[in-house]
């Protein structure tokens, strides 16, 4: 409740609920919303393709005659389905590596680390492209490929503090009651990095997402689904010598606004949990003794 | 004449729509060469007290109240920029923790070099560096050692650092607050030693806010006993110790075990400090008072302080009658 | 008759080796080690308090440590109940099979009894309970380690029971509360709670007051007097103050850079400090009373760091009195009055 009071204090943070709140609405709520169904075949005249906005295609039609805004409604579906599920796979795996490789450190938390390192080191975009080539472009594969190369930030993120609150007394006094690693794993250390990971898992939604448009953009996307990165490649491929913006802006747009939403709503989440960047000014001795020696500007120390 | 005079502080702290009354009525007299102790428990607004004399409150700080009469100015009359001139050249504090709030990347000299400089203390770097010398060596730190960084300095020499450093533009009142908590004891006697000894080197004024009256005895003349943002009593070390008469008092230094007269049972003061958002209406220690004196009066009026003997106050109903 | 002590610390010697950097891998320099407990024995009779003094880096809490089984002594036996805790812990032993309760059970199973039997109370109340559990979870979570509770009432119970005993009454008041919205005298009651809950025989406080203020100190230590009284619990006590070790505990052990200077009944000890650093220790607590001001003997410096031990009496460099034959050679704790033992030449 708490939490919820400080995040409706920050306005941006209200501004991207809201822009989330809105396509997901949109992409529930599809088939009652759009004005046509996308995936029906139509009959075509040569005028049709391409067609300009007009009152009756409000962002006007595609090379195939169909209606563009109805495609972005249903694009969205896509985007937020392939986001939420690999963000979430990310999460499960880097929280489990994050939090095995903190806790119990040692050999298994070196070695996972250097898996960490050797994914971190292979530039995401190649890779998935040469997976998906390799495993075919199905929507499971691309969900699959996003949340299984994604985690590493997350678990390098909960292994630094897990090390730090695993050496906190709380633990030692769970140890020293003779709970299991487990237990403590579970009741005293991951609670703690919970809400980070919630943060973090929000940003990576984003990053899911710009992924997707990606793969989706240069070709490897799901053929039998309309997705805003495949219609960002047709309408490159088959509209821009047209100058038909109404095809490549709306699919554009919509991934800058879903991304910015998630973005504003992840940075909030961070400021108000993350511990570096919370702190009062009675409450930093640092910054205080700046403030007293009349220091005209506060410095940070480096190793923040 | 007294070199500072707090005349009736009182400080507020807006939370939403209403304000807690942090201190009220906290008047103290400190003459030059001599030391105060401001005792309490945490919460009991002591450090709210000084902040306010440096006028540095937080944001949600605000005095209501009094007059901090400064060597015949009013500190809360100035400007900022007389205000930055008092703070550390005149007025100086030791912070409460301030020894693990160095900066952990630069050499401790640097770091005293960079105050001198700051405050116009010194013109030349090379004059810096010899003053900052000077001053390590001043509370027991070889000079050459100021060009390491503070993570090879010990718990005590970080504070005997901290101290060089608010000394470093020759104030005339130096404020520690808690500056021995989390040391050791044998480091305690020691900062304990060194603060005594600087009083007398450089004639220093003295406030010592701490809880431990322990720390107070052995090195304050006057002792000011906080209670819930408002004054207990006010006396000499010696009258504070030896005839202490508020309650609150009293049961502290029962509480405060001594190593020569030694019981099975320590005395304790049950209860907890009141809240903030919830202070009695009377006085401030009447929940948690089983002293024989208390009457109805007690729970519902404020005790003013009254002089029961010269320079020897107290605020408590029980005084009052008996005078 | 003669009781067998509770807890006997024999020999015990903690020393934690010092990771050589990359440097002196290659060059093969020899590991350094830091010794924090170099040697220590002593033990505690049942229903007695011990006081471990010492500064920081003495080793007093190593030995806390060691004591529970928390930490494997690098040499050197901590006996508790008859049985010996490296054992107990670990692997198999002549001290665990001869044990009726302890033979043929499971490791995790032999843990669990120890942890049932001898519990820890840490040092900063702020920082051993977890800030994002309830109050009442704290106090039960032993008990569902533990399995020690049938039904939730029974559970409610003894988490009520154990509260109001450290004096949290009404506990219903305080345990639906998060640690953030007590004192810290009340954040330590609830410590002792969660430690007592389990009805241990053995308590290890670790400066338990030296976190709050003094006017709370009196309340802590006069509960822990109360559950000595009551019920027979052992208390082993590390502190860095004396004043508060002398008022409740029964015995007193001076830790100096991880050995024990002097042991003895803590009246004879206080009135009649026979170690250098025990009078100096004495010396130096402040009196409550400004006319009672003494002269301090004052130590210089600080206590040297457990990896370059100094060779002889481990205290002479800082020794006001030291003479030749300290710098030589190691003073063994000996006896000098009944009960009292103190590891010095001078002595």
């Amino acid at each position: 409740m708490e939490a919820l009071k400080k995040y409706l204090r920050k306005p941006m943070g209200v501004v991207g609920a809201v822009m989330l709140f809105l396509i997901v609405f949109v992409a529930v709520f599809a088939p009652w919303l759009a004005p046509y169904d996308p995936n029906v075949r139509v009959e075509v005249e040569p005028d049709d393709i391409l067609a300009p906005p007009d009152a009756e295609y409000l962002l006007g039609r595609d090379d195939a005659g169909k209606d563009v805004l109805s495609q972005l409604i249903y694009g969205a579906r896509v985007s937020l389905i392939v986001g939420f599920t690999a963000s979430f796979m990310s999460m499960f795996i880097g929280t489990t590596v994050g939090l095995v490789a903190g806790y119990f450190g040692g050999r298994i938390g070196t070695l996972l680390m250097r898996v960490v390192d050797f994914l971190m080191v292979i530039p995401d975009l190649p890779l998935m492209l040469v997976i998906i080539a390799v495993m075919g472009r199905g929507l499971w594969n691309i969900i699959l490929v996003i949340g299984l190369l994604g985690w590493t930030y997350t678990a390098r993120l909960v292994r630094s503090q897990v090390l730090s609150i695993k050496e906190r007394q709380f633990v030692l006094r769970a140890r020293s009651l003779g709970a299991s690693s487990a237990r403590i794993i579970l009741r005293h250390v991951f609670p703690q990095v919970m809400p980070l990971v919630i943060a973090q898992a929000v940003l990576d939604i984003s990053v899911a997402i710009l992924a997707e448009s990606s793969l989706a953009f240069l070709g490897l996307g799901d053929p039998t689904l309309i997705s805003w990165g495949m219609m960002l490649n047709f309408a490159f491929e088959r509209a821009l010598s047209r100058q038909a913006w109404w095809f490549l802006l709306p699919p554009g747009f919509a991934i800058v606004w879903v991304s910015l939403a998630l973005v504003l709503i992840g940075n909030t989440l961070d400021e108000i949990v993350n511990p570096r960047l919370r702190t009062h000014h009675l409450f930093d001795p640092r910054r205080m003794v700046a403030l007293v020696a009349g220091a005209p500007r506060v410095e940070t120390p480096a190793e923040e | 004449m007294a070199i500072l005079d707090v005349r009736n502080l009182s400080v507020d702290y807006l939370a939403g729509e209403c304000a807690l009354h942090a201190v009220e009525g906290v008047s103290f007299r400190l003459e030059q060469g001599r030391s105060l102790g401001l005792v309490g428990e945490s919460g009991c607004g002591k450090t709210t007290v000084m902040m306010a004399l440096l006028r540095l409150l937080p944001q949600e700080g605000r005095i209501v109240d009094g007059q901090v009469v400064f060597d015949g100015r009013d500190l809360l009359q100035m400007t900022e920029a007389e205000m930055r001139r008092v703070r550390w050249c005149e007025m100086s504090m030791v912070f409460q923790g301030a020894m693990n709030a160095l900066n952990p990347v630069r050499t401790v000299e640097s770091q005293i070099v960079e105050v001198l400089l700051l405050h116009d203390a010194v013109d030349r770097p090379r004059a810096a560096r010899r003053r900052a010398g000077e001053l390590l060596e001043m509370v027991g730190i070889p000079a050459q050692r100021g060009r390491q960084y503070p993570h090879q300095y010990s718990g005590g020499m970080r504070q005997r650092a901290v101290i060089a450093m608010a000394l470093a533009c020759n104030p005339r009142v130096l404020i520690a607050d808690e500056p021995t908590t989390a040391l050791d004891v044998m480091i305690q006697a020691q900062i304990l030693e060194l603060l005594e000894r600087l009083q007398a080197e450089l004639n220093l004024s003295l406030i010592v806010v701490t809880h431990d009256l322990g720390m107070v005895a052995e090195l304050c003349d006057d002792v000011l006993v906080m209670y819930g943002g408002m004054i207990a009593e006010y006396a000499s070390g010696d009258e504070l110790f030896n005839m202490p008469q508020h309650p609150y008092t009293r049961r502290l230094l029962e509480a405060f075990p001594d190593v020569e007269a030694p019981g099975s049972t320590l005395a304790s003061i049950p209860g907890n400090p009141p809240r903030l958002d919830a202070l009695p209406p009377g006085c401030r220690f009447e929940p948690r008072c089983d002293f024989e004196g208390r009457t109805a009066a007690c729970g519902q009026e404020a005790p003013l302080p009254v002089e029961v003997s010269p320079g020897h106050l107290v605020a408590c109903h029980w005084a009052r009658r008996n005078l | 008759m003669e009781t067998q002590p509770i807890l006997e610390v024999s020999d015990l010697h903690k020393h934690f080796p010092l990771a050589r950097g990359v440097w002196g891998t290659l060059t093969r320099m020899p590991c350094r080690t830091v010794r924090a407990v170099d040697g220590v024995s002593f033990c505690v009779e049942q229903r007695e308090i011990l006081a471990l003094v010492g500064e920081s880096g003495s080793g007093k809490t190593t030995v806390g440590m060691n004591v529970l089984g928390l930490q494997q002594p690098t040499q050197g036996h901590v006996c508790f109940d008859g049985v010996d805790v490296a054992e107990w812990v670990h692997g198999r032993g002549v001290s665990v099979e001869s044990n009726a309760q302890l033979s043929g059970v499971s490791r995790r199973r032999r843990v669990m009894i120890l942890r049932e039997r001898a519990q820890m109370i840490f040092q900063d109340p702020y920082e051993s309970l977890n800030p994002r559990q309830k109050i009442f979870d704290i106090v039960a979570e032993p008990l569902e380690i533990h399995r020690l509770t049938a039904s939730r009432e029974e559970k409610a119970e003894r988490v009520r029971l154990a509260l109001e005993t450290c004096g949290l009454a009404p506990a219903d008041h305080f345990w639906s509360r998060f640690p953030a919205e007590l004192s810290g005298g009340q954040r330590q009651r609830v410590a002792i709670a969660g430690a007592l809950v389990l009805e241990p025989r053995l308590l290890v406080a670790d400066e338990p007051v030296s976190m709050l203020d003094v006017s709370i100190r009196a309340e802590i230590l006069n509960l822990l007097h109360t559950l000595r009284r009551e019920r027979g619990i052992t208390i082993l006590y590390t502190t860095h103050d004396l004043a508060t070790a002398g008022f409740f505990t029964d015995r007193m052990a001076v830790m100096y850079l991880g050995r024990i200077v002097e042991l003895g009944p803590t009246a004879a000890v206080l009135s009649e400090p026979r170690h250098p650093y025990t009078r100096a220790l004495i010396s130096v607590i402040p009196a409550p009373n400004p006319r009672r001001r003494r002269k301090r003997q004052i130590l210089q410096g600080e206590i040297p760091n457990a990896i370059d031990i100094p060779p002889g009496c481990r205290f002479h460099p800082r020794c006001p009195m030291a003479v030749e034959a300290c710098r030589v050679s190691d003073p063994p704790l000996r006896e000098v009055a009944p009960g009292h033992r103190v590891a010095c030449h001078l002595a």
